[in-house]
């Protein structure tokens, strides 16, 4: 249950921004979680509406963009969607293709109040 | 409403005292493993029969990291290396400023290889990057052998899969094929070992294994000045 430090690990992102664009009114908040990011995206929004609910911060939206696991074909360049561990190539059928996707655990984007 | 688009890693701060440390590690030599499982699949006993086929003169060092005591740490320092407990106090893994903290006071230079026993934990350690050359994840038979299916992110991320306690395989239900399969499904090429802390199988491997590594971490020679 690591999602509670990484909820507040979002908020200090968001702090931080928030300065860098001073003061405005952030409302919403995106995070980008991939399959292999190890991280509860439903235990991360919990811990997230704990957090912001009695900060400065509030109110404040959380999105979360769910990533698939994505290769590439080291033969045919091909890039595809990981299906049940799937990894062979589904175009040329090489079993050669390496991971270009799907840790990921990011801030996509904020929503700002204009000004 | 504007959207501004950011792109950036929520474990940045992490990220970045994790690079600082995996800096220093490159240029003070000293080879750092991250060792991460469930609690009980064996990190600490592994460690204990790697320190005994360690030349005492080997600059070794260790963390162990737990939420609550030292026991670990005094397990560990049994071997006459350096050893430090990290206590969490609850945090379930270990992040990379907790190991700045942890080194503060040990210098890099009087060290050639830093071994660092994670929290019991297969799901937070994965997401913490702590500075290490490579992470090694520990299953043991006594657990289900579709641990990787479950928990795919630290078999992803981990280079080597050591399989620990086979001793016991005669007694428990694992099935040894389908764990390599599960593992080699979520992380095509993994390195698999398997061993038993207990009655020293496949240790040979492992020991073989880390000294392959440590050999292939070091940085490549610099070329001769002359060299046009």
């Amino acid at each position: 249950m690591h999602e509670l430090s990484i909820a507040n690990s979002v908020l200090e992102a968001v702090r931080k921004e928030r300065e860098r664009l001073n003061g405005a009114r952030v409302t919403k908040v995106g995070l980008r979680i991939g399959e292999l990011a190890g991280v509860d995206p439903e235990a991360l929004s919990f811990g997230f509406e704990v957090l912001v609910k009695d900060s400065e911060l509030a109110p404040l939206a959380l999105e979360i963009e769910f990533t698939s696991r994505r290769h590439e074909c080291s033969q045919c360049k091909h890039v595809f969607t990981v299906v049940e561990y799937q990894v062979d190539c589904p175009a040329c059928g090489s079993t050669e293709t390496r991971c270009i996707g799907g840790d990921e655990l990011e801030l996509a984007y904020l929503e700002v109040e204009e000004s | 409403m504007r959207r501004l688009p950011l792109e950036k890693k929520v474990l940045s701060e992490n990220d970045r005292i994790a690079g600082g440390l995996r800096e220093r590690f490159l240029e003070r030599q000293v080879f750092c493993l991250n060792f991460i499982s469930s609690p009980g699949a064996g990190k600490t006993s592994l460690l204990e029969r790697t320190l005994e086929r360690l030349s005492p003169n080997e600059r070794v060092a260790l963390l162990t990291g737990d939420i609550q005591t030292d026991n670990d740490a005094k397990r560990l320092a049994r071997f006459g290396f350096p050893v430090k407990q990290i206590t969490t106090g609850g945090t379930c893994h270990l992040d990379a400023r907790m190991i700045e903290r942890a080194l503060v006071d040990w210098p890099l230079e009087s060290l050639d290889m830093l071994l660092i026993e994670n929290v019991g934990n297969l799901v937070c350690p994965s997401s913490y990057d702590l500075g290490e050359a490579a992470k090694v994840v520990v299953l043991s038979v006594a657990e289900g052998e579709d641990k990787p299916l479950k928990y795919p992110a630290i078999f992803f991320k981990a280079e080597l899969l050591v399989l620990n306690k086979t001793d016991l395989l005669p007694y428990v239900s694992f099935d040894l094929d389908k764990a390599r399969a599960y593992a080699l499904q979520v992380h095509p090429g993994m390195e698999i070992i398997e061993v038993s802390c207990k009655t020293s199988a496949g240790l040979d491997n492992w020991m073989e294994w880390l000294a392959r590594r440590r050999e292939s971490a070091k940085p490549e020679k610099v070329p001769s000045s002359g060299r046009a």
